[in-house]
């Protein structure tokens, strides 16, 4: 039981660094990769490439006056930062980057969630029931800020992500319809072990268009991204929720909008790409050591593809009005969303 | 002031407008005939949809990363200025390492930001009968009109092209005599352009 625990102590606590970690390095490579896309080079000066920029942006925001305003709601006003943090780092918990590997006759499993040899029965459940927690920091943020534009900026935060947190679900209804478990692993493997129709690896992408499309539209607007930054407009709310919040506060906050974009990036790769697997990748093929880090590498690729796309649709698509989001939301996408699950269940023999 | 028109003064009317000519028409550039295409039911969904015209925007996105891109990295990279540009002023020297300048206070008058200090003494030289004991010039002050170079009749105050000179304190900036002609040192290879 010890070792369990310590396994899973382990577990957490790579995790943990490596997000915060790729939230770094995320930050960075969205200033660079921003800086390309509009012909200038983003940060290139701090160390190789300015890969210590989030180091020394972080250093200069520590050392900064950590503000706190009058009149501000101050439990709700100190927990919020964390609120928007947690869950993001919480939704991790249950991707998987590996398949479960055997040190000392004891299975391991490479993911975060579950002790022991017993996996998460919940599964995406628990992602759909976290995520839908990220509203509550983003509120509690701009309500305790007892500013009018945060405020604004919270109304419009909660109104988007409970009508997108509806679609986010319905769209991921068909995977499950036709994986039979709501566990990832069995998610991941199943799309790894045939082909569709002897060239195409039977990845949900392909199987599942639609939910794919759907998940990716829910997915940008969970994480508060460009086409729908709708909490944090500049332009209209100077900075949205976080407007009054200053240093490290304010950096959290920042954290967790990447960590967001990694762990949904992750979801993403996991759900609709494949996960950690390519089709024929076993251990015969390469063998039992190389297999978890092949995985795992293939994992982080993955996800970092997804993350590149997140960059790249922040950069040029441009904000949709508020009605506009509505109307996406609730006239277009969630019919889509059940569209797709009827359209699974008609076309389920077809892909089994 | 008085050649300006009043502010009651109005734009006469153009003369087709008094005479009821006909409004004259001016050369358009030719152009195909313009088509109207009514989208068919399909096409006018597929537009609804904008999922191909957001993937077109994203992949336009896309491809600026590999492109030219227009920073010039300083200081790595120096910016070629324009040969008229105008920046750090210079006391240029005659060929036996003299100032040119006789301290004739001209372009410490012309000067519309006063920054030209000149201390004028009787010259060692005899061809000349004044030369700038002390000729200080601040540099922060100085609004980089070229005043000064247009009116000193000895084309002894220039403006270089040089732009990247800093200091740590006001005073520093204050150029004295003897850094002005450490500038002409500096750029002495560089042939002033005619400028006006």
């Amino acid at each position: 039981m010890m070792t369990d625990i310590l396994i899973a102590v382990i577990r957490v606590l790579i995790v943990f660094g490596i997000i915060n970690l790729m939230a770094g390095l995320l930050l960075w490579s969205e200033r660079r990769i921003s800086g390309l896309m509009q012909d200038r080079w983003g940060p290139n000066r701090v160390g190789p490439m300015g890969l210590m920029q989030p180091l020394a942006d972080t250093i200069k925001l520590i050392f900064k006056e950590d503000i706190t305003p009058r009149n501000v709601d101050k439990l709700l006003y100190y927990i919020a930062p964390a609120m928007t943090l947690v869950p993001a780092i919480l939704a991790f918990s249950i991707v998987p980057f590996g398949d479960p590997i055997e040190i000392d006759g004891r299975r391991v499993l490479m993911q975060v969630a579950g002790l022991g040899d017993s996996n998460l029965e919940l599964g995406i459940l628990f992602f759909i029931a976290v995520a839908s927690l990220e509203i509550y920091g983003i509120i509690f943020g701009a309500w305790a800020s007892n500013n009018k534009y945060s405020l604004l900026g919270g109304i419009r935060s909660a109104a988007q992500m409970l009508s997108y947190e509806l679609f986010l679900g319905a769209s991921i209804i068909g995977v499950i319809m036709l994986t039979g478990s709501l566990r990832l692993v069995d998610i991941v493997q199943q799309q790894n072990d045939h082909l569709l129709f002897g060239f195409l690896p039977a990845w949900n992408i392909f199987r599942q268009p639609l939910g794919f499309l759907v998940f990716c539209v829910a997915a940008f607007a969970e994480t508060n991204r460009m086409p729908f930054d709708l909490p944090e407009s500049e332009q209209e709310l100077v900075g949205g929720y976080h407007t009054e919040y200053s240093s490290m506060k304010f950096v959290m906050f920042f954290i967790a909008e990447y960590a967001a974009v990694f762990t949904l990036s992750a979801l993403i790769a996991t759900i609709f790409l494949g996960g950690y697997g390519w089709p024929g990748l076993t251990s015969d093929l390469v063998g039992p050591t190389w297999l978890p880090i092949i995985q795992a590498l293939t994992f982080m690729f993955k996800t970092l593809l997804v993350c590149f796309v997140f960059i790249a649709v922040r950069w040029t698509v441009s904000r949709f009005r508020y009605d506009q989001v509505m109307r996406l939301g609730w006239k277009v996408m969630l019919p889509i969303a059940f569209l797709n699950i009827l359209l699974t269940g008609a076309l389920m023999p077809l892909f089994r | 002031m008085s050649h300006l028109p009043s502010p009651q003064f109005k734009v006469p009317p153009p003369d087709y407008v008094r005479s009821k000519l006909p409004r004259p028409t001016y050369d358009t550039p030719k152009r195909g005939p313009q088509k109207s295409v009514r989208l068919g039911r399909v096409d006018q969904w597929w537009q609804k949809l904008m999922l191909p015209g957001l993937i077109k925007t994203v992949w336009t996105g896309i491809t600026h990363i590999w492109q030219k891109k227009f920073t010039v990295q300083w200081p790595e990279e120096v910016r070629e200025v324009s040969p008229n540009y105008r920046f750090v002023h210079r006391l240029n020297k005659d060929e036996k390492g003299r100032p040119k300048c006789v301290a004739c206070f001209l372009c410490q008058t012309a000067c519309p930001a006063n920054c030209i200090r000149i201390e004028g003494a009787k010259a060692p030289w005899p061809d000349r009968e004044k030369y700038p004991v002390r000729f200080d010039l601040n540099e922060l002050r100085c609004i980089y009109c070229g005043m000064c170079e247009e009116a000193c009749p000895e084309d002894a105050i220039e403006l270089t092209r040089i732009y990247s000179f800093v200091g740590t304190t006001r005073d520093e900036m204050i150029y004295n005599k003897e850094q002005l002609l450490e500038i002409f040192d500096l750029t002495r290879d560089e042939k002033h352009p005619q400028r006006w």
